[in-house]
Parts: structure tokens; sequence; C-alpha cells
């Protein structure tokens, strides 16, 4: 199933034209979805540097995540707001950029990484005392956590890039498949 | 004092040729830059937060900022260590870039202040600072550190 129609409906919507053709919201937007990256993924990398046991040791990791929590959550709302704004001003483009692709993979299992973590080990949390190294599952979880979301991040950074978009050809049949650009009509 | 001359030997420089001459090595360097805002952000936050009373306030003050000041100059040094390259490549665009000089001029006190004046309050013992004193310090520590970001992001915009 492809979303491109979707995509290009949505790029065709008066909102998403003005957005893409102003002046200041977009790069508003953009510092906005970049400074709060350091609300969002400075305190989760906290968090996760205090689970791997590089930081806070002496803190209960659980005290560490019930007073930084709602930092990241408030963060990760932004984050996402302003993500999908930036994704409604350039519909098409983004939806064909393997960057964009790669960091929503990413995304997808950062996710699955924080869910498995907090439905599993972690119901664990009040065995786990305060000064000792935390379970092997535990910090797993830490280093997955701070190498998904680099990826993320550097991923997201690259979107700007344009080296394989779809108006650039030719390009190595992986990308055209990976990027789901359209087939070549004849010339 | 004209400084465009210095701006100009900068982007000729091997650093700034290097990296011109790459496809890859800006975006790279580009996203290290970005790891490392995060780093140094975090780290920050954390104390400035706990200066205002937000986050982890389980934590003294001086506990907290001990734990958090490794992490705040590796982030420090990644930032200057990727930074400078960036600048490098593209230094006459930074000498006309308004946003440039915003930064610098805001770069320069956000780390004397973080070394200096922040660093002796977060330091001292329990109680020797009052809480609107280390509000004040910390409100003036996120001011100068945001307005880099901001400005530092600016300078892609224009």
């Amino acid at each position: 199933m492809s979303l491109l129609p979707f995509c290009e409906w949505l790029a065709s919507t008066p909102w998403s034209i003005a957005l893409h053709e102003s002046l200041y919201m977009y790069p508003l937007l953009e510092s906005s979805h970049v400074l709060t990256l350091v609300l969002f993924a400075g305190t989760a990398m906290m968090f996760d540097l205090r689970l791997v046991g590089w930081a806070m040791r002496r803190v209960p990791a659980s005290d560490v995540l019930a007073r930084l929590l709602p930092w990241t959550q408030a963060g990760f709302v932004v984050m996402v707001a302003t993500g999908m704004l930036l994704f409604y001003a350039i519909p098409v483009r983004s939806y064909q950029n393997i960057f964009f692709r790669a960091k929503i993979v990413l995304l997808l299992l950062a996710g699955l990484n924080v869910w498995i973590f907090h439905r599993g080990i972690y119901r664990r949390v009040h065995q786990w005392g305060a000064d000792h190294m935390l379970p092997r599952a535990a910090r797993l979880a830490g280093i997955l956590s701070l190498l998904l979301w680099a990826g993320v991040i550097v991923s997201g950074r690259l979107i700007a890039y344009n080296w394989y978009d779809c108006d650039i050809q030719p390009q190595p049949a992986f990308i055209n498949w990976a990027a789901e650009c359209p087939a070549k009509t004849a010339p | 004092m004209n400084l465009l001359p210095l701006f100009q030997w900068c982007e000729a420089s091997l650093v700034g040729e290097t990296i011109r001459a790459s496809l890859w090595l800006f975006p790279a360097v580009e996203c290290v830059h970005l790891l490392g805002l995060v780093l140094l952000g975090g780290s920050v936050l954390i104390v400035d937060m706990r200066l205002l009373g937000l986050g982890l306030c389980g934590q003294g003050v001086r506990e907290l900022a001990r734990e958090a000041e490794r992490f705040m100059v590796a982030g420090i040094v990644l930032m200057l260590a990727s930074g400078i390259p960036l600048f490098l490549s593209e230094a006459v665009k930074c000498y006309y870039s308004q946003a440039f000089w915003v930064k610098i001029f805001t770069l320069v006190p956000a780390i004397v202040f973080a070394l200096t004046v922040r660093r002796r309050v977060v330091m001292a013992g329990e109680g020797r600072i009052g809480a609107s004193r280390q509000g004040l310090v910390a409100l003036t520590s996120l001011g100068l550190w945001f307005t880099v970001a901001a400005a530092g992001r600016w300078i892609g915009f224009s």
C-alpha cells in the first residue's frame, strides 16, 4: 500500500502550501524541533546513562525516571507536533526521502525498546538497590536507547540532503525501491 | 578593524578546503555537532532545572552538578571540535551572517559563565546560596545557551 496519493493530497492543501512558502514559519518550526531535542533527548539520555551505570549511580533509577520522565514526555509531545507540521509542509519529498524512512523505522524501534523496557525488566525496579549495578537487561535497554535515539537524530538531520531524492536520477535500483520513486516514463 | 581577510584565510585553510571538497563530510560533522548539542544541552539542563526546583530534586545541587560536569565538559569539547571545522568550511558566509555573530557573542559569555559564576554557585555547599540567586543563575545559563543554540540553527537559514 502506498501513501503517496495521500501525501500528494496533503501537499495540495492550502495550509501545506502556506507553510512551505512561509518565510519565517518553517524555520521557526524547525528551530523549535531542534531545540526541543535538548529537552527530550537530553533528559532521556541522562536516564539512559543512569541505566547503563555511567551517571548518578547512587541515585535509584526509579527516582531518576520519576523526576525526569514528565520532561522527556513533554519534549516528545512538542517534537512530534513540530515534526508532523514539518512533514505537512513538505509531504511528498519527505515521504520519498530514504533518511525520513530510516528515521521512522528507527523511531519505531526506539519506541519498541521503551515499551519492552517498561513492560519487562522495569517491573522489578523496586528490587534494584540504589547503588547496585542494574541487571543486564536494564543496561542493554539503556545502550539500545542511546544508540537508537542517536540514529533517529542523525537520520533526521540528513533528511535535509537531497543526494537520494527521486528527482535526481540515475540512482541505484535499491534507492529507487527504498524511496518508492515512481518508475520513470520513457522520454 | 576589518576581519574579513582573517575569515577568508580560515575558509582557505586545509580543513575548510577538505570539508568543502567532500559531499558527505559537512553533513557528517553536522551530525556530530547535533549529538554534541544533546550531550551538552542535557547535562546543562538537568542542573539548571534543579536550581529552579524542577526535575531531579531528590539530589543535592552539588552532587548532581558533579555528576553532570564531565558530560558538560565533554559536550563543550565535542561542540567545539565539530563546530570549528564547520565554521572553517564556510567562514566567509559566517562573516556576513548576523546569526553567526549573535552566536559567537553569546557563546563566549555562556562558556565563561558556566565555568565561573555558575560553577561556583552549583558547587557551593547546601544552603549557602539562596533560592532566588540559584534561580537567577539558572535562568541566565538557560538564556545564554538557548540563544547560542537558536542563533546556531539560524546560521543555516541565512
